[in-house]
């Protein structure tokens, strides 16, 4: 009797048996996660359904991940499929306005500057070792738009898609922080002083809502491997400009996007599993991540600074920085370094057109990305 | 194909064909600005003020 329930109480304590140094480590992780969330604000959103993604599947024989675990069914729908990043994309059209970029159309061209960032690191990640599919995955990071980088990385390198999303997510959150310095050192006071004309409202609403099927065609030409993800964001965007489904643009950028975000988050925090994550390659490409968002932010303000030169100083460079996908954030801190300089210089909606083309051009740069890597026949 | 090839082909064809389809879409709003231009908002007429 006595022996059977020291067995019994055995099984009480084999979680503790089995407890690796590496599962303790990834645990610390998944809460410094949750705590960044919580407590420092740091997308809420995701890092705390991530963290705690990340906390449970490192707690020994939970099985979360075995092949009928509860976010091994949920990664198998959803990221595997590519259905997740793809359903957040209907939202965010469904919650982006497009106006402030059709109004200075030339703003376009600072969403591509954003971009740069993806190419340059995908070099240096080749140049250290990665493997091409690698290197486009930690490239994808300077997109600074975490659905993109899934769905990029889920495809090509599933292995990195722990340390990707964390990567994305984190630097975004990061950009009040990353961004300010760089825009500093590049630009001078005169600069930064630019007071930008107030834009004249001059789109009908016909154009607003032809603006995303047209969008959706001519991209979609260009970039056929991209349609799921630019397809997606547009159809959200036409839900909302045409006004006739407000319930479905209501669902999509609230309950949809809500319920879709706690899913991916709490999966891609079930990938970091301790002996997959804790490698050199994770630290290389964290350090590739924040290289990638720096570069973006550095050619932007570069692209800035030659509009501001050809258009005899009209634009001001700081809205170069916001030609990244981090919606608003990075839309924001370019209206709070303005005001530093200028107090009566008001960028917010010129960096809002920044900000917007950015997300069109991340999703076009991981776009023609996929459709060069099928032509040079890598995927 | 070696790394390096790749790596350049990416950031060629990546940058270059980034650049080139903002473009086209910018200039593709502004056709739309055109095809569809801003109805002007309607004046008070003087029968109505008055």
């Amino acid at each position: 009797m006595l022996e059977s329930v020291l067995n019994g109480m055995g099984g009480l304590v084999i979680g503790f048996a089995a407890l690796t140094p590496q599962a303790v480590i990834m645990m610390i992780i998944g809460s410094v996660l949750i705590y960044l969330g919580v407590k420092k604000g740091f997308e809420p959103l995701l890092l705390l359904p991530i963290g705690f993604g990340c906390l449970l599947v490192n707690i020994p024989l939970s099985g979360l991940m075995a092949e009928e675990g509860l976010f091994r069914h949920f990664y198998n729908f959803g990221v595997i499929t590519e259905v997740f990043p793809c359903l957040i994309f209907i939202g965010i059209g469904a919650m982006t306005d497009f106006t402030p970029l059709l109004e200075n159309p030339k703003i376009f061209l600072l969403g591509a500057a954003g971009q740069f960032g993806i190419f340059l690191t995908l070099i240096l990640a080749l140049l250290i070792g990665f493997t091409p599919l690698e290197a486009v995955a930690t490239g994808i990071i300077g997109a600074c738009d975490g659905p993109t980088s899934i769905y990029v990385t889920s495809k090509y390198a599933p292995h990195l898609l722990g340390q990707v999303s964390v990567a994305a997510y984190s630097y975004m959150a990061l950009v009040p922080l990353i961004q300010p310095p760089i825009m500093r050192l590049l630009t001078t006071e005169k600069e930064r002083k630019i007071a930008m004309t107030t834009l004249k409202p001059t789109v009908s609403k016909t154009a607003l809502v032809v603006f995303p099927i047209a969008v959706t065609v001519l991209t979609c030409l260009i970039a056929p491997f991209g349609a799921p993800l630019m397809g997606m964001i547009m159809f959200g965007n036409l839900m909302k400009e045409c006004g006739v489904v407000q319930r479905l643009t209501n669902t999509a950028a609230n309950e949809l996007t809500n319920i879709v975000t706690l899913l991916l988050g709490i999966t891609i925090g079930a990938t970091m599993d301790g002996q997959a994550f804790l490698t050199g390659k994770t630290l290389l490409v964290l350090g590739l991540g924040f290289i990638a968002i720096c570069l973006d932010t550095v050619v932007g303000v570069l692209f800035g600074k030659l509009m501001c030169l050809l258009t005899g100083g009209k634009v001001n460079p700081l809205i170069g920085a916001a030609g990244i996908s981090a919606y608003p954030m990075a839309a924001r801190v370019v209206q709070v370094e303005g005001s530093k300089a200028n107090k009566r210089g008001y960028l917010l909606m010129h960096a809002m057109a920044a900000n917007t083309s950015g997300q069109i051009g991340s999703v076009m740069a991981a776009s023609i990305m996929l459709s060069v890597l099928q032509a040079m026949a890598i995927i | 194909m070696s790394k390096l090839e790749f790596g350049l082909t990416m950031l060629i064809t990546g940058t270059g064909g980034t650049l080139v389809s903002l473009y086209v879409l910018s200039l593709m709003v502004q056709i739309l600005k055109r095809i569809f231009p801003r109805e002007a908002s309607p004046k008070t007429s003087p029968e109505v003020r008055e």
